[in-house]
This record gives C-alpha cells, structure tokens and sequence, in this order.
C-alpha cells in the first residue's frame, strides 16, 4: 500500500524554521530537523517542550504559524491530504473504538486507508499473525489490557503500510514485557524501510533509537547518536543527559 | 515532483462506506442506546399524549328510557360508541336521573321518550333530552358537545334508510377533521415532531464529540478521510434511526390515540427526509461547537425551548408578535408540523406540502454546509 516514493529517497522528514505559537507561547521555536530514510529517530524532552506539537505540526493535525516542513515529500502546508495517505500515526490515547472488536478496528482502519476486498484480508490476517493479535481478532478492544491496546493501536496505524510512522508517546502505562515487545516491532517495521519519529520519558528506550533530539521549551538543544550526546555531555547514559539538560532549562528562569 | 499517486490514493478523501460500516456496527453493539432511542419516544408520547388530552371523555350517563324500542336502545348504542359517554346503568324515573347525578354517580342521564320510535317512524323529528350536571363547565361543555354529536351521528345513520325527511335530531355542530374535538388527535402529530427535534439533534450532537473526547477523531483526522465522509458517515445511520423513532410514534399515536391517518403514509415519510437530514444538521452544528457531551447536550436541550414555543406545537404561530413568527420560521419543526397534521388530519396530497419541504430542505442543506466547513481537519 506504499503510495509513490518520496523525490529524496534519502530523507523523510525536513523541516525548515518550523515555528508554532499558541497565542503568546513559543510551543516550537525554529526547528530544523531532518530525518533520513529507514532512521527511527527520538524526540526527547521534558512535558511542554514541544514534542507533541512538532509531532502534530508534521502530521497535519496543527498548521505550523511559520516556517515549513515536508513529510514524505510532500509540504504539510499544502499537501496534507497527500501525506495523511503515507503516514501511521499512533498517540497515547490509541485511537481505538472499545465497542469495536480487534479485528473491526483493523477493517475499518484499513478501509479508511482505501484498503479493499480481498486485498484487505489477506493483508489483515497476515498483519494480525504478525503482531500476535489473532487469538483476540474477535476480543472488543474495550476490553483488552493496556499492552494489548497498544499493539492493536501499532496494527491499526501500520496496517496500510505507510512510509512514515509517527509514534507519541506509545509505551505510556505500558509493563515492560510488552514495551519490549513493541520495540521488537518498531526494529522490524524500520528494517522494512518505514521511518519512524517516536517520542518517550523512558530512557532504556530512548537508547535504542538511532539518533536522538532533545527539545527544551520549543528549541532542538542537542542532536546525534545516543553515543554522541552522552559524549558531548560527558556523562554514560542518557538519562543524565537528560536530567543535566532540564536542570539547565529551570536554571535559566 | 511527487511521482503520480494512484487512484485509490486520489480518491483517498471519498471514504464514506468504512464510516457508515463503523457506525453501524457500532449502532448494533450499543443496544441500550438503540432501545432507548426508539423506546424513549414511545414511553414520552404516551406521557404527553395522555397529559396533554384537554378533552373529558367517558363521563357516566344514566338512561331513563321510556321507550323501550330497538330505536331507542340504538340512539344509547350510539352514545356509547362515540366514546363521550359510558353506559352507567339505566334509572326508571326522572327524579332518580337527578339522584344519580347529584350523588356523582352520573354526570349526564339520556332521557327517551315513550313515543321515540314512534316518531322517528312517522318522519317526525323525535326529541331526546340530555340532562347534564353543568356544575363543572369544562366537563358539561364536554357532555354537550358529546350528546350533540352522538345524536347527529345517530340522525345521520337514519337519513339512509328513512330518506331524505326531516332530521330525526336536531345538530348545530359538527366540526371538521376533527370530529370528537378530541386534542390528541391534534396533539399526537406535534409531538412526533417535538420527540424526533429532540432526539435527532441530540444523538447527532453527542456523535462527534464523544470520539473527539475518547480521541478517535485526532486518529480519524489524521487519516485520508475527508470531512464530508466523515460527516456523512456520522449523519446517515440516524437517517435511519429517525425513520425508526417516526414509525413507532406514527403507531402507537394510532394504537393509543386513534390517531387519523387521512393521507399517504409514503408521502409523509418523503417529506420527513428533509425535517430528518435538517434536525441531524443542527446537531452536526452543535457538535462543531461543544467540545464536550455534557455541552453538547445542553446546547441541543437550549434548542429544543424555541421549537416547543414558537414552532405551533402548542401555541398558534397567527397570535405571535411577528419577530417570533419569523424566528419560528427558522425551525424545521414548524414547517414539519404544516405538513404532518396536513397529511395526517386532513389527507393533503404534494400540492399542498411541497414549499414546507423545500423549505426544510434549503435549511437541512444550509445547516450541514456550515457544519462542514466549520468543522476543520486539525484539532486546534
């Protein structure tokens, strides 16, 4: 279900000044940010500094106040619809219909994406095999664990096989068997080419991502590799990085 | 340049049928909902219905019938059967008559002369006399006009075989559409209209907000879905639903009421999809304006006052300050009300409902067009 490729195979994301005020608040100041191709990529940073806005603004949830942004190739300014088509996207809030069975959050998921007939069977029954949900297909989602709801929520988001795949905050309440589990899926759907922002307060998951982005009220402060940044900061794990960078931004006050 | 996108993903935004398979899926797991959406009109429309009958019936009538003839026992037969009246026994004299009203016994006696059928045989107008407690205004007016009518409808079933003579009794009133003057005949009409205003705007307006508030509508939005599919999708399954609410009412107003259905039914179910799409398009508008149920669902009940004062539901629309009228003639209800008690009470064909219907029609399509665009695909 890959619509046309993007005109740079090489990245996925790039945004260009991106600005977005909520009346007087900076909620994301300036971000140039560029994702490449196949990267899963970590959005870091305390409540309020901007993550979930970025994430919306590259979604087409939220139109940026200025500045410009392309996603898949195409501008979220003027081109929405044609990204909405190429992209998953997975919030906290999982966006699943409780009365709904697994399987029914699926099909109707999967139709909304244009996913049709016999297509959409085959692509479902494989899709559900895939990630484990078959032996609860007929389970109303209302009533599945909080595990369990997330990996339907991956299934739904990921079913019409979008370029890009914009995770906010997926693991939120979730015990760690399963937020293993689910990153076991992030590795297996980036190893299939699909690009993935993902944002998350866990710092084991942080760590796994290929590069990271720090964001403190609005602004990119630190950029790279796990490896890198904990260099730059000179301390071992990201955690400190990140407990340094907030003890800085409260400092400045 | 983006290669060219393939037409699935062109007509990507045209994804009305996932939507309606969604709701009604979802319509057919939410059972408490489905029964109370049609199980709440009905229980209202026997409160209402009941509540709301201004008219005495059934008041108990004594019979001194002197008579004691098939013609007689015949004009008692005819009381009895207009529904005015029951039948409370007989009494053998007049001063008896008097007991049984002045105890309460009875509110009216028929008395029937000897010479009745005799009468009646000879071409003579024969005379029947009502006595009525008329202590109570209301309930004799009602015994009155209950006995005049009773005797007319006895006078006309004689004019057949007897011929064209003089009337056997004498009628003064004799009321059209109407002729028990009963008030649920022209009740029951109005609040079919006040039930589907009430509930339609209401269902619609609590619709999108509860996947605004359960956050399935920020997933919806960020899916090639457009927001008229959306909107469609969400508006067509009631559609259905008001279709439902409309034929329980319509039934049981004629079980309960005895309702007159004087007109085609098939032209009233055609003229209620402009009333339905319009009652739905308000609460499409309420929901682009609530942000939560609780709003939305005050929203919908600020809405209905308007309709049940100014629509002609109960009040006459002629004795209203003209502001009033013109505001009233915003609602769809008023122009619904036109064409239901028109079809229903006095059997008009399209002739004379089609400009109440473009009219609800040209404010359906009014209301869902400001919804759409109101509605906007971000969730600032």
């Amino acid at each position: 279900m890959t619509a046309a490729a993007p005109p740079d195979t090489r990245t996925t994301v790039r945004t260009v000044g991106l600005r977005k005020l909520f009346g007087d608040l900076v909620a994301v100041d300036t971000l140039d940010l560029e994702i490449r191709r196949g990267e899963v990529f970590g959005l870091l940073g305390p409540n309020g500094s901007g993550k979930t806005t970025t994430i919306r603004m590259l979604c087409g949830l939220l139109q940026p106040t200025s500045g410009s942004a392309s996603v898949v190739g195409f501008d979220v300014g003027t081109e929405p619809e044609r990204i909405r088509a190429n992209i998953g996207y997975m919030s906290q809030r999982f966006g699943l219909y409780d009365d709904l069975t697994v399987a029914e959050n699926l099909r109707f998921y999967a139709s909304v994406y244009g996913l049709i007939g016999k297509e959409r069977t085959a692509r479902l029954t494989a899709h559900m095999s895939d990630l484990g949900l078959t032996p609860r297909a007929h389970q109303l989602a209302g009533t599945l664990s909080g595990g369990w709801k997330q990996r339907l929520a991956l299934a739904c988001a990921t079913a019409h096989r979008p370029l890009m795949l914009f995770l906010d905050e997926p693991t939120a309440g979730v015990d760690p068997a399963a937020r293993r589990a689910f990153w076991a899926s992030i590795y297996d759907l980036a190893a299939a080419g699909t690009t993935i922002l993902v944002t998350t307060h866990y710092m084991d998951e942080a760590e796994q991502c290929q590069r990271l982005g720090f964001l403190s009220r609005g602004h990119l402060i630190a950029l790279g590799t796990p490896a890198d940044i904990t260099k730059q900061f000179g301390v071992t794990r990201v955690e400190e990085v990140f407990i340094e960078l907030q003890r800085r931004d409260e400092g400045t006050t | 340049m983006p290669a060219p996108m393939r037409l699935r993903d062109r007509v990507a935004h045209w994804r009305v049928w996932p939507m309606l398979w969604k709701e009604f899926v979802q319509m057919r797991r939410d059972r408490l909902t489905f029964a109370m959406i049609v199980g709440f009109p009905a229980l209202q429309l026997a409160l209402f219905g009941y509540a709301i009958q201004t008219d005495i019936r059934h008041q108990p009538l004594v019979v001194l019938d002197e008579s004691r003839t098939s013609e007689s026992r015949a004009l008692v037969a005819t009381f009895v059967n207009s529904g005015s009246f029951d039948h409370a026994g007989n009494v053998y004299s007049r001063a008896e008559a008097q007991d049984a009203i002045e105890l309460g016994r009875a509110k009216a006696a028929l008395v029937i002369p000897p010479d009745f059928m005799h009468d009646v045989k000879r071409g003579r107008t024969a005379e029947a006399q009502v006595l009525v407690n008329a202590a109570d205004p209301q309930t004799s007016a009602a015994a009155l006009a209950g006995a005049q009518l009773a005797g007319a409808a006895r006078a006309q079933q004689l004019l057949g075989p007897l011929g064209t003579r003089r009337l056997p009794v004498e009628v003064s009133v004799r009321p059209w559409y109407n002729p028990a003057q009963r008030s649920a005949v022209f009740i029951v009409p109005g609040v079919i209209g006040i039930l589907l205003t009430l509930t339609l705007t209401l269902i619609t307006s609590t619709a999108i907000v509860r996947e605004r508030e359960r956050g399935t509508l920020e997933q919806l939005i960020v899916t090639p879905m457009g927001k008229t599919s959306l909107m469609l999708g969400k508006l067509v399954p009631f559609v259905l639903v008001g279709y439902v609410q409309m034929t329980v009412v319509i039934l049981l107003g004629k079980w309960l009421f005895d309702m007159p259905i004087h007109g085609s039914i098939a032209l009233l179910y055609l003229a209620a999809v402009s009333f339905i799409f319009a009652s739905l398009g308000v609460g499409l508008l309420i929901s682009t304006l609530a942000r939560t149920q609780a709003q939305a669902m005050q929203l919908s009940f600020f809405f209905i006052m308007p309709n049940i004062l100014l629509s002609g539901y109960v009040f006459p629309r002629e004795a209203m300050p003209l502001p009033a009228q013109w505001f009233g003639a915003i609602l769809p209800l008023t122009h619904f009300l036109k064409v239901i008690r028109r079809i229903l009470l006095m059997g008009t064909g399209p002739g004379q409902i089609w400009r109440e219907g473009l009219l609800m029609a040209g404010i359906a399509t009014v209301l869902v067009y400001v919804s759409v665009t109101r509605f906007s695909k971000t969730i600032e």
